[in-house]
């Protein structure tokens, strides 16, 4: 019986949401948002009606179904994946006392300024059939460890990469999350499992459900790990189209395909964002959550804390710092990798501003307004961040250099790219921030001679504010990692630290890309800090 | 205010990475037009920064009302950036890292043709065959050996024996590495799809052991996990250089083999000029530069090609290119990789 402090409001709550329409400025901000995001689909489309046959050539092959299965089983898995990881994370470092959690916390979130690249190469460096730790057991008579490569391996290193996106709005869920609701259910009777099932975990459900799309599309259109784990995903053969065979159209036919296999994650995600009423129950202020006394268990949970940020952030950190010293002294050139940190906080910052921004319309329809014409606002404003880089990359060299030339190879088409890229982190982030804030407080405001948009300005916005700039830390670490974007549309002489890595790890080994990487972790570890740190 | 003293925080980071580029990046925020009385030279290369940049330095000391503008990037991806360009692409000169992108240009019809004067510096085999492009460096496929376990006389005449039972564990490649790939391709065209098919699986039954890079399966024999190893010429001498070992201790030599065979393919790195450049006479004289003796020495000594203009001598420790024997392979018929990534993977390669 603990859900009817949920259900009944339910009804309430949509027909409440289904009553107001969106206004018109909301719609137009929304749909220009979703246009300049769908732009990488338009030029797939024009790319694929140009040659038509030879798409539908490069498609119609048995592989085709078998590379499909491939990519959509890793995007599942990693999705689910990391919200099993992320799950746990956030539950101790928000709500139990486990000690230090503030320290906890900044670690287990920092693999997320982790890449993709980086952490592949350091797991094949570290477990690879010839790794350091085959190395170690040399003298055992090991000579070949068995191979990493493949799913599993993938699988791993996009897990560890991507749990935080998981992690970071469930904690900001779970914060926000009004105790009244569970105090109603344990007033009823409720046991702290049935508590768990009835209460919490529908309350985090679009959290958990947002981070865990954003995980498995991550997974979708990533190329680092499954290139250098060597499995065979859509992004990989879609690189192999255009590296190996000069295919453009081969190309963009599988790309519009995983635009397709975008859809259906969008839609399962849809279904499982059930249409509930997620904000407080009660008129007042929330008041914060009970902490909950983690007793004997509290040395299980130091434990797991420690296992998962040690494997998926101190040991990558270690194995970096060990190469910087192995690598011959003064071998880093340190006035380049300084100027291309100067460019990456840059181009990191003003993508997180711009995509931020971007995001509110987007975030507001989907979290006031649901129906039909939100959910293609929302797919379109999507399919960037499900293509492969070089896709988007492309695609706006494409219509870039048609449409706007004066912008061409500037900054401001870069952040254009960065916003097309990234815009569904600061989205999700947002809307479900905003689904836990009550409408009726802005519908007061409207009451007392407020406007639409100074009522969201003055009363939504600064409740959902935590969400809106856990919203932007993502935007700003995906962007500081970003490379194909970078090195196509970048105004010639722009240096940024993964041109400089990618640079030194295609001239030589990849120690001399340890600096740099370090570097790189340094600098986006600094607005991540700025941002679990202070919290609570 | 509350929304005011969260967002501060964002806002002061942008403002602080927005000053710190701006006061110290002059070179980063330059947009198009403000071009001067110098005229500017755009340059896509597929060659790494720490290579190009004394050729550019050098150019712009010969010409000093020029200026020159490098984007760097993957050979291929610069090569699908200037298609999507199309005519309006900002380039004006293409180098690249291999023959492939340059034929995938070509293909397309994007590139300028290149006057005789230049093609002819450079011996036929290593130039487009329309005189789209034109081959600026030599790099040659051969068998790496360590010298302490075998000498000349153990090694195969043809990449075909490496199948053999004598060769069985012994042997390292690299699937994934690009200039492999386009050896297969090259193997291909020359054989045929059944020969290399067989020699692929042959070889895979034969355990040969796959590396990542050519470097890593030139250190694997150095430390003497393998004996021989699929590799381009260069990076034996690389390491030699690097390293404080001379060409007689150290552990690692070439064998290039012998008679066209197929094994000791010599792919290029090149240079085309766009149709669309609006800098055809600058751009002209960059080709004509590379190919000129001080760049053609630079080449050699850098990075251990094969000049291919001029007669400038290759590197004493290599033999002259003149007697290797380059197989019957038009190197723009090395863009086709689809087939071959096809075979790699049936094979049970890839």
């Amino acid at each position: 019986m603990a859900t009817i402090a949920v259900r009944p409001r339910e009804r309430m709550a949509r027909r409440r949401r289904a009553g107001r329409p969106a206004s018109s400025p909301l719609l137009v901000a929304s749909a220009v948002v979703a246009a300049a995001c769908a732009l990488p689909v338009g030029y797939l489309a024009v790319v694929v009606a140009g040659e038509p046959r030879a798409a539908f050539e490069a498609v119609w092959e048995p592989e085709t179904l078998a590379l499909l299965a491939r990519s959509l089983g890793l995007a599942l898995a990693v999705g689910f994946g990391a919200t099993a990881l992320a799950a746990p994370l956030a539950w101790l470092t928000v709500r139990s006392d486990l000690p230090g959690r503030r320290t906890w916390t900044v670690l287990v979130t920092l693999p997320l300024v982790l890449p993709s690249y980086i952490a592949a190469y350091l797991l094949v460096s570290a477990l690879g059939p010839r790794g350091e730790l085959q190395g170690l057991l040399e003298p055992l008579g090991i000579e070949r460890l068995p191979s990493i490569y493949g799913f599993v391996g993938a699988w791993l290193v996009l897990v560890v990469v991507t749990y935080p996106l998981v992690l970071l709005p469930m904690r900001a869920a779970l914060a926000r999350m009004d105790p009244a609701l569970e105090d109603a259910a344990r007033g009823m009777g409720a046991r702290r499992l049935r508590l768990a099932r009835t209460v919490i975990a529908p309350q985090l459900a679009p959290a958990a459900g947002a981070g865990a799309l954003l995980a498995a599309l991550y997974a979708l259109s990533d190329f680092g790990a499954v290139s250098i784990l060597r499995f065979d995903s859509f992004t990989r053969v879609i690189y192999q189209s255009y590296r190996a065979s000069f295919d453009r159209t081969g190309a963009a036919a599988l790309a519009a395909l995983l635009v397709l296999v975008m859809a259906a994650l969008l839609a399962l995600e849809a279904r499982a964002r059930h249409r509930r009423a997620y904000f407080r129950s009660a008129p007042g202020t929330a008041r914060r959550a009970a902490i909950v006394p983690l007793g004997r268990w509290r040395w299980p949970a130091l434990a797991f804390c420690a296992l998962v940020g040690g494997i998926a952030f101190l040991l990558p950190v270690g194995m970096l710092v060990y190469w910087t010293t192995r690598s011959v002294a003064g071998a880093t050139d340190w006035s380049a990798t300084l100027s291309a940190a100067r460019g990456s906080l840059l181009i990191a910052a003003l993508a997180a501003l711009a995509t931020t921004l971007a995001a509110l319309p987007v975030a507001w329809l989907g979290a006031r307004h649901p129906g039909r014409r939100t959910r293609l606002v929302e797919a379109a404003s999507t399919s960037g961040y499900a293509l492969p880089g070089i896709v988007v990359a492309l695609a706006l060299v494409f219509f870039g250099i048609r449409a706007a030339p004066a912008l061409y190879q500037t900054l401001a088409m870069l952040v254009l790219a960065m916003v097309v890229l990234f815009l569904p982190l600061a989205a999700g982030s947002t809307r479900a921030a905003l689904l836990q804030v009550p409408p009726r407080l802005e519908e007061a405001a409207r009451g007392i001679g407020r406007s639409p948009l100074g009522a969201a300005l003055s009363i939504t916005l600064p409740l959902a504010r935590g969400g809106v700039l856990a919203g932007a830390a993502l935007v700003f670490l995906a962007a500081i990692k970003e490379l194909p974007a970078v090195l196509l549309l970048s105004p010639i002489g722009f240096d940024t630290l993964p041109a400089l890595i990618w640079r030194e790890t295609t001239r030589s080994f990849f120690e001399s890309g340890a600096a740099p990487s370090l570097v790189l972790l340094a600098v986006s570890a600094l607005p991540l800090w700025l941002l679990v740190g202070r919290a609570r | 205010m509350r929304l005011a003293r969260s967002i501060l925080p964002m806002v002061a980071a942008a403002t602080i990475a927005v000053g710190l580029a701006a006061c110290g990046g002059d070179d980063a925020g330059e947009s198009a037009g403000a071009g001067g009385d110098k005229s500017t030279l755009t340059i896509y290369s597929g060659r790494d920064e720490a290579f190009v940049g004394p050729l550019v330095d050098a150019f712009e000391k010969e010409s000093p009302d020029t200026e020159i503008k490098v984007r760097y990037g993957d050979s291929a991806e610069l090569a699908a950036t200037i298609r999507e360009e199309g005519d309006r692409s900002p380039a004006d000169v293409f180098f690249s890292q291999d023959a492939g992108a340059l034929g995938a240009l070509q293909a397309e019809g994007l590139l300028a043709k290149l006057p005789d004067a230049t093609l002819g510096k450079v011996d036929k085999a290593y130039r487009s065959t329309a005189g789209d492009w034109v081959g600026t460096s030599g790099r040659v496929r051969v068998l790496a050996y360590d010298h302490r376990k075998l000498t000349a006389s153990d090694l195969p005449a043809s990449v075909f024996d490496l199948t053999k039972p004598e060769w069985k564990g012994k042997v390292g490649w690299a699937p994934t590495n690009a200039s492999f790939q386009s050896f297969v391709t090259a193997m291909r065209k020359t054989e045929g799809e059944d020969k290399t098919r067989s020699w692929l699986e042959g070889m895979q039954a034969n355990a040969t052991k796959s590396y990542e890079k050519n470097g890593v399966i030139r250190d694997a024999i150095a430390s003497g996990e393998i004996e021989v190893g699929l590799i381009n010429h260069y990076y034996v001498l690389e390491a030699i250089k690097e390293g404080e070992a001379d060409g007689e201790t150290y552990p690692v030599k070439l064998h290039f083999f012998p008679g066209g065979d197929i094994g000791s393919l010599v792919n290029v790195a090149g240079v085309g000029i766009l149709k669309s450049a609006k800098h055809g006479d600058l751009a002209q004289r960059f080709a004509d530069f590379l190919l000129a003796t001080p760049q053609q020495k630079y080449f050699a000594d850098e990075t251990s090609e094969y000049p291919l203009a001029d007669a400038v001598p290759q590197d004493p420790s290599l033999p002259a290119l003149g007697d290797i024997q380059q197989p019957d392979v038009d190197l723009a018929d090395l863009a086709d990789l689809k087939g071959t990534l096809a075979l790699l993977q049936d094979a049970g390669v890839l």
